[in-house]
This record gives C-alpha cells, sequence and structure tokens, in this order.
C-alpha cells in the first residue's frame, strides 16, 4: 500500500474555483462599466437644467436636424433595401454571365467611407468635373446653359450612403436566401405560385429577420455619418452635435443633443435585436450542400449582369478611378515628410487600438466561455454595444468626465503645490484609443467569440485530462485553432480606426493628424484632388478586410 | 488489496438541483466498469468530477490511495494521472496523428521513446502508418481508435470514456466497443465508461452501476443485473420483461393469471400478501402441446425469431420470443410453458424505490 504522506508533491490548490470566479467577474464588469462611460455620461446631462442655447437649438434648428435625419433614414432605407435585396436575389437563385465574380465583388463598395465617396463625386460632377466638361465639349453647351442635378444636397447624400452602405443589406439577405431551402420555393411552385409571387410571398418573408438585421446597421451607419453630411452641407444630429461643441462652446448642450440622437439609436438596437432573434425560427430546418441555380434567357442573363454591375460601377469602380486619376496628377506633391508623419500616426494608432481590442476582446470572451453566468453574457453584451453608437456621440461622452478629472486634479494640484498638471487625459492619445475601444470592441469581440464558440469544450478537456493546465491549454490548442480569426479580429479593427473620422476630430491631440482627418481638411477646403493620396490609402486598406470577408463567405459553402 | 479508486459519498448540485446523489463505490486495479443509466441521470457528472472537471459539494475521491478531491480541496485534471476519451473524441485538428498521441507525454521523455511509445499504441489500436494523417483524413471509427490511443499514451491510472460509442453508426459499436474491451484488459487498464446503452455496457464491463436521478441503484456484474435487479427501475431499464400480479397462498406457492408458480417466498410475505413477479420473454417456453394457451396481441418480426405479446385473462401482457418458424397470426392462441429459473418478485402497489425480495 503507497505511503499516503510521501507521494503527493504537487499542491492541491485551495478551492480554485471561487478565485476564479471573481477575477473574471471583475475584469468583465470592469471592461463593461468603462465602455458604459460614454452612454452614461451623455444620459446624465438629460437631468441637467436645459441652458440657454438648448432653448435656442430647440427653438430653432432641432427640428431641421429630427427632419433632414428622418428623411435621410427613409431615402437611405429605400436606396439600401432596392439594391441590396435585388443583387442579394439575383446573385443567390440565377445563372448569369459574371456571378461569382459579383459575388465579391458587391461588396467592395464597404471599402470606401461615405465621407470619401462624397467629396470624389463632388469633383467628379462638379462644373469643371470630367462629367459637366465631357458634356460641354459632346453637346457644346456652355455655362447656363443646361440644368445639372446639385449633388451637394439631400438627394447626393441619400445616394452617396446607399452606395456604400447597402452590401449590409445585400451581406445579410443573401446568407438568408441561401440558407432558405430550395424546397421551401419548390413547395411554393408547385402550389401554383409564379416566380415573381414565390419571391414575394415565400423568399422574402423568410428573409426578412435577416433583412432588417442589415437594414438596423445601415442606419446606425447613417445616423453616425458625419464627413458626408457636413460636406454636403446638411444638418443633421452630428453636425449639430459639432456646431455646439465647438461653434456655441455648450458641452451640456452637445450632450443633450446626442441623447435624442441615442433615443434614436435605441430604437434600431432594439429593432436589430429582436430581428435578429426571429432569424432563429427561420432557418430552413435542412439545407442542402448545393443549390441548383436557374437559368435565365439570354436577354434577362444580361439585365442580371447590368444589374449587378450598377451599384459597384457607381459604389466603386468610379471613384476609384477617379480618386486613381487624381492621386496620379498629384502624388509628386503631396507624398512628402508630412504624408509619411501622417501615414506613421495612422498605421501606429490602428495597429494599437487594433491589438489593444484583441487583448480586451480575448479577456471578454474567456470570461464568457470560463465563467458563464448571466451576469458575464450582460456585461459583454454592454462593453459591444459600442458599435451602435454615433462616434461623435461616444467622443462626447469621454470628452467632458476626462476634461472634468484633468480639471479637478490641475485645480486640487494649483491650490494645494501650486504646480499645474495641465491635460493628463483629456486631448490625448489616452483619450482617442478610449474612444475606439467603446467604439470598436464589438468588432473583434464578435470574431473571437465566434472563433473561441467553435472550439470544443471537449477540447479543452482533453488537453487537461494530458495535463496541460489552463495558460497552456489556451496557448498549444485555442491560439494555434484560432490564428486566422486573431489576425481577422486585429485586421478589421485596424482599418476601422483607419477610416474613422469624427471621434478622431473631436478627440485627437492638437496638431495630430491623420491620414483620414488630412483627407477631410483638404477636402473641406475644396482640394480635392490634393486629398486623394490619403483618401486613396485608406480605401485601398479597406479592400483587406472585404477580400477576407468574401473568402469566409466562400468557405462557409464548401 | 487495495482498490485503485474509491469514490465516497458523492454528492453534487447544481443550484437546487441535485445531480450526484451520494455515491460511493470502489474499483480493482485492472477492472473495467460502466457508469448505466437514462439520458440526464447524473452519470457523466460523475465521471466528470473523477476526471477534475466537476468539484463534488461533499465525499472524497481518492486515486491509489491519495486523495484527488474532498469538501475543501480539488486536484486540477492535469495533476490527477487519468486518461479520458471524449463523446465527440476532441482530437486535436490542428495536430496530425502522432502530435495527437504525443501531445500528453512527459516533456522528459526523449523523442525516440516519444516516436516508439507513439507506434506502439498506433499499432495497439490497428492504425500503424498513420502518423502523418490528420483527424479529419480518418473514419469516425478511427478517430476514435486515436482519441483511445492519445488517452492511453501517458498510461493513465485510470482510463474514463464519456459514450465513446455514441457519435459512430450502430453496427460499428458493439464491434468496437468488444475491440476496445480487448485493448484494455491487455494493457491491464482501468476504466470506467459512462452510457445509456446496455448493450454496450454488457459488452464492455466487468462491473454495472446503474445510475437513476443520481443515485447509484445498483453496482453489480451485468449478469446479476439482469437475473437478480434489486429494484423496479432496475427491472425495468434492463432487458425486456412484464410484471404480473400474484398473491401468496403458503408453502412458497404463489397463484398468478399464469397458474400456480412455485418458488422461494421471502418470510415477510404472509398468506394473502400481493406481490409482482417479472416475466421476462426467457422465462417462457413456445410450446404448441401445452395446456396453457394465450392469444397473440401484437407480433414483431426480429428475424432469426419472433417476439409475442400475449394477452392473459386479466388484460395484462407477457411477452415470449419463439422461433422463427413458428409464423402466428394476431389473435392466434398460441401454447407456452413457464421456466421460472428464479423468482424476481416485488411487493405490490410500492414505488419502484423499494427493496426488491429476490430468490434464486
Amino acid at each position: 500500500m503507497p505511503d499516503t504522506e510521501s507521494l503527493p508533491r504537487l499542491a492541491m490548490k485551495s478551492l480554485p474555483f471561487r478565485t476564479y470566479l471573481d477575477r473574471w467577474h471583475i475584469s468583465v464588469l470592469l471592461v463593461a462599466l468603462l465602455c458604459a462611460v460614454p452612454v452614461l455620461t451623455v444620459f446624465s446631462y438629460v437631468f441637467q437644467p436645459a441652458g440657454e442655447v438648448w432653448q435656442h437649438l430647440t427653438d430653432t434648428v432641432l427640428s431641421d436636424y429630427v427632419l433632414n435625419s428622418l428623411q435621410l433614414i427613409i431615402g437611405v432605407s429605400f436606396g439600401t433595401l432596392t439594391m441590396g435585396i435585388t443583387t442579394a436575389w439575383i446573385t443567390s437563385v440565377y445563372k448569369f454571365p459574371g456571378r461569382k465574380v459579383f459575388q465579391w465583388l458587391l461588396l467592395l463598395p464597404m471599402a470606401l467611407p461615405a465621407y470619401i465617396i462624397a467629396y470624389t463625386y463632388t469633383g467628379m460632377m462638379d462644373f469643371s468635373g470630367p462629367i459637366q466638361s465631357n458634356l460641354r465639349e459632346w453637346f457644346g453647351w456652355s455655362y447656363g446653359d443646361y440644368w445639372f442635378p446639385e449633388i451637394r444636397s439631400m438627394w447626393g447624400a441619400t445616394s452617396m450612403l446607399s452606395l456604400v452602405l447597402y452590401p449590409y443589406v445585400y451581406l445579410l439577405a443573401r446568407a438568408a436566401f441561401l440558407e432558405q431551402s430550395i424546397v421551401a420555393l419548390e413547395a411554393s411552385r408547385s402550389l401554383g405560385a409564379g416566380a415573381w409571387k414565390s419571391f414575394f410571398k415565400v423568399a422574402l418573408p423568410m428573409a426578412r429577420p435577416a433583412i432588417i438585421t442589415g437594414l438596423s446597421l445601415v442606419l446606425m451607419e447613417t445616423l453616425a455619418d458625419y464627413g458626408t453630411v457636413q460636406y454636403f452641407g446638411i444638418s443633421t444630429f452630428t453636425t449639430g452635435i459639432f456646431r455646439t461643441w465647438f461653434g456655441l462652446n455648450d458641452s451640456g448642450a452637445a450632450a443633450q443633443l446626442s441623447t435624442v440622437l441615442l433615443i434614436f439609436v435605441l430604437i434600431l438596437i432594439t429593432l436589430e435585436r429582436i430581428s435578429r432573434k426571429q432569424a432563429r425560427y427561420f432557418h430552413a430546418s435542412n439545407r442542402e450542400k448545393r443549390r441548383p441555380q436557374l437559368s435565365l434567357s439570354p436577354g434577362k442573363a444580361w439585365l442580371a449582369t447590368f444589374a449587378c454591375l450598377m451599384p459597384v460601377l457607381w459604389g466603386f469602380i468610379l471613384p476609384f478611378m477617379q480618386l486613381s486619376q487624381w492621386a496620379i496628377e498629384t502624388y509628386e506633391e503631396m507624398v512628402d515628410s508630412e504624408f509619411l508623419t501622417l501615414t506613421w500616426h495612422s498605421l501606429s494608432l490602428a495597429g494599437s487600438a487594433a491589438l489593444l481590442a484583441l487583448a480586451i476582446a480575448l479577456l471578454l470572451a474567456y470570461g464568457q466561455r470560463l465563467q458563464n453566468t448571466r451576469l458575464i453574457r450582460f456585461a459583454v453584451r454592454i462593453a459591444s454595444m459600442g458599435y451602435a453608437i454615433p462616434a461623435t456621440v461616444i467622443a462626447i461622452g469621454i470628452m467632458l468626465p476626462l476634461a472634468w478629472i484633468d480639471n479637478t486634479l490641475d485645480n486640487w494640484l494649483r491650490t494645494q503645490f501650486d504646480v499645474s498638471s495641465g491635460l493628463l487625459l483629456s486631448g490625448t492619445l489616452f483619450a482617442l484609443m478610449f474612444a475606439y475601444m467603446v467604439r470598436f470592441l464589438a468588432v473583434s469581440v464578435g470574431t473571437v467569440e465566434a472563433a473561441l464558440g467553435k472550439i470544443k469544450h471537449s477540447m479543452d478537456d482533453a488537453a487537461r485530462s494530458l495535463g496541460l493546465n489552463p495558460r497552456q491549454v489556451l496557448l498549444s490548442i485555442h491560439m494555434p485553432l484560432m490564428r486566422r480569426s486573431l489576425l481577422t479580429a486585429i485586421l478589421l479593427v485596424f482599418v476601422d480606426v483607419l477610416k474613422e473620422l469624427p471621434a478622431t476630430l473631436i478627440l485627437r491631440p492638437f496638431n495630430f493628424n491623420t491620414l483620414a482627418v488630412r483627407a477631410y481638411e483638404l477636402a473641406s477646403d475644396e482640394r480635392l484632388a490634393d486629398a486623394s493620396t490619403a483618401a486613396l490609402s485608406i480605401v485601398i486598406a479597406g479592400i483587406i478586410p472585404v477580400i477576407l470577408l468574401s473568402l469566409s463567405i466562400n468557405k462557409q459553402k464548401t | 488489496m487495495s482498490s485503485l479508486l474509491n469514490l465516497n459519498n458523492i454528492s453534487l448540485a447544481y443550484g437546487d438541483n441535485n445531480v450526484v446523489n451520494d455515491i460511493s463505490f470502489d474499483l480493482e486495479e485492472g477492472q473495467i466498469s460502466c457508469l448505466l443509466g437514462p439520458s440526464g441521470c447524473g452519470k457523466t457528472t460523475l465521471l466528470r468530477a473523477i476526471a477534475g472537471f466537476e468539484k463534488p459539494d461533499t465525499g472524497e475521491i481518492k486515486i491509489r490511495d491519495h486523495i484527488v478531491s474532498n469538501a475543501s480541496s480539488v486536484l486540477a485534471p492535469e495533476d490527477r494521472n487519468i486518461g479520458m476519451v471524449f463523446q465527440d473524441f476532441a482530437l486535436f485538428p490542428h495536430l496530425n496523428i502522432e502530435a495527437n498521441i504525443r501531445f500528453g507525454l512527459s516533456k522528459k521523455m526523449n523523442d525516440s521513446k516519444q516516436l516508439e511509445r507513439c507506434n506502439e499504441l498506433l499499432e495497439l489500436v490497428g492504425l500503424s502508418g498513420s502518423n502523418e494523417k490528420y483527424p479529419h483524413q480518418l473514419s469516425g471509427g478511427q478517430q476514435q481508435r486515436i482519441a483511445l490511443a492519445r488517452a492511453l499514451a501517458p498510461e493513465p491510472d485510470i482510463l474514463l470514456l464519456d459514450e465513446p460509442f455514441s457519435s459512430l453508426d450502430v453496427e460499428l459499436r458493439e464491434q468496437l466497443a468488444r475491440e476496445v474491451r480487448e485493448i484494455l484488459k491487455q494493457q491491464n487498464t482501468t476504466a470506467i465508461l459512462v452510457t445509456h446503452d446496455q448493450n454496450e455496457a454488457f459488452a464492455m464491463a466487468d462491473t454495472v452501476g446503474l445510475i437513476h436521478h443520481g443515485k447509484l441503484v445498483q453496482w453489480d456484474t451485468p449478469y446479476n443485473l439482469y437475473h437478480q435487479p434489486s429494484t423496479r427501475f432496475v427491472a425495468n431499464f434492463i432487458g425486456q420483461g412484464a410484471f404480473i400480479p400474484g398473491e401468496y397462498i403458503g408453502d412458497q406457492q404463489i397463484e398468478t393469471d399464469l397458474g400456480i408458480i412455485t418458488g422461494s417466498v421471502p418470510d415477510q410475505c404472509k398468506i394473502g400478501c400481493k406481490l409482482d413477479l417479472l416475466i421476462r420473454p426467457d422465462d417462457i417456453i413456445h410450446d404448441d402441446d401445452s395446456d396453457l394457451q394465450l392469444e397473440i396481441s401484437e407480433r414483431l418480426f426480429r428475424g432469426s425469431d419472433f417476439l409475442y405479446t400475449l394477452k392473459l385473462v386479466s388484460g395484462k401482457t407477457i411477452l415470449c420470443i419463439a422461433s422463427s418458424h413458428h409464423n402466428h397470426q394476431l389473435k392466434e392462441k398460441i401454447g407456452i410453458t413457464l421456466d421460472v429459473d428464479h423468482l424476481v418478485m416485488f411487493p405490490q402497489q410500492t414505488t419502484e424505490d423499494t427493496a426488491s425480495i429476490t430468490h434464486d
């Protein structure tokens, strides 16, 4: 009989469960709390007495903000739904020339930030731009002879936003169409409904939850847009918040405006949540591996090609060509040491934000995997809520408390020690990074969660039964299995930060410029061609995640 | 001889839900046992507690006389020297077969020794030469064997198998169960298998523990589990059979619808006490010449034999297996004789947990 005293050299851990529980809960809750700071700050201003500025705003411009925002929402909904659903249906059901290529080409407009496409079109449709010049040349017109649509208008902004945002609807609608069992459609046809009736009575209603999810994402982006509406001179909430903050210098009123905007957002979040829940019930029970593609007559097939070409042409090819042409004309002048500094700023900022977001996402996802309590799940939801909150609102919600901390500390140091601490938090890269985390954490959390969810728990158990401790399980099992997803998470946040404009404008340290800010500033000064190098760099970087996305979609199908 | 594994009064609850309820048993070295029970009975949780993935609320688990879990402390799974085979095999998809099998080998073991051990195991499970393959290139049965090889590689004190055959085809299951038993016996491995399939349990195990609602109902050999069920639940869960009512008329005789049956009746049963008798299909012999003729109410053709359900006068039914040459139609009457080797009876109108009265 073995001696009980001498053998067990391995120390038994005294109840590690309770300590783990606390460590995970505390850190996850802390992250959630920090992420909630901007929204809580902004909401806290609801209870502040309304100042003169607020009074002024409600009397004069508030109704404009609401009306313009609503008009934009309706217009963009119409535009993205039309383009998104048509292209999704065509590419998922029919055989036509170029179908395979269009599957991913249709995603390309996502690579263009709305503010960049907006000023590119402004340049293209200018009096001296290529379109009007050519028209004048062909028809022998001169100034004043003809009417030409003004792009810097409500319909212009609606078109610009629709062109770059429809891929959200396309992506989700297409996935829903592909998931639908072909049998449902065949059943409908066998019951006497024609192709069109089957689409409207069966396919479309079955895809409805997915389409609404896509649409709510589109509208969140629409409400969050600052660059486009500002450039086109349309007063919406985001431009109003900027004007109140910088022009009228009233942070309280800016926060109160943000609250009104957040109410719109809240409706959208609810809508998204509800439709995502519904989508579960709309899943087809059994999926065939390969759906037969329906044939079209040659004429109709080319019509399908045309329908898919249009969004890509207007949403990506034309503006991309225009930007490239400008860049070729101006790059010698524009690519100087300042441009290199800008690029470095952008890359280092985006890189560190992406890595930090990944680290936090790993923490949240692991917290959820190891301690899957209701509280942790709720905290993770809160922490990844930022994708819905306009960056302008996040920036204000961060600026206010940080400035307060800075001022309080500074005052205290002055009175106590007669030294000034200056701005420690606000107006530093810390504030900017904080905002990026709040806004983009959802992207990396979503990716990491999905990757981790695919690794079955039995995998962890197997590794531990073979002698690995939890840290070793992470390093030798999870990391290799998740490598691709972790890279994707980094890239997605990287590109999002690179494109980000409004929060960077508000929170960047004095004289600290990025590619996005520079492109925006040059365009605002009507130096459209000069802005193109910076803009083109952002667009090219933006193509990377689109390629990743289309690759992952292709992989899912096989 | 001291036992390899001891469980003493293990209980485990999730919230108010008592999943494992005061379970104790011992396992000798080289024994293969099986935890059998309907799904949700707590058998997997118990297995995971032995592995160290769950912490029991009360009780003590000892492996080779070392406490690995008690009320105040638990030893992490990686420090217990256990091997585990999972329901979904859990092979690491990013590692090839060789790396999977070498995964648990001690870092102190040198490279050639590791390779030697790996090849030895591959040969044992009949998959020599698949070192470079990846899990997805193997069939379900092959993955199963690799999972077994991986778990056995570090020579664990005890091997735990969590429903290891349930994701395989039915035809494959029994064959693999036999093969696995052979391998384990050859290596003198102590093992615990969890399953809900009694055929699997009978094919694999020396001892079977039947678990119901978190309680260990009977810990016995497969033979005894079938022939001497300790409770009504065991009698119902294991094998086929039916209960027929009877009354003790004294002199070790019981009057039933099938006539008077003689067998040893427990002392506490006085004349006139009501009993339920377990009648298994193998207690009944089809005999056309018998006086006892019963009507067929259901028939099930099973290839080599028929399973007939016969109706008694009282409306109760019993099961009878007849060779497939004896093709009778519904409503037809067939003759049977009783061949009750030993009586299994329970007092009437009792709950299923009441202790049984069993006699040979």
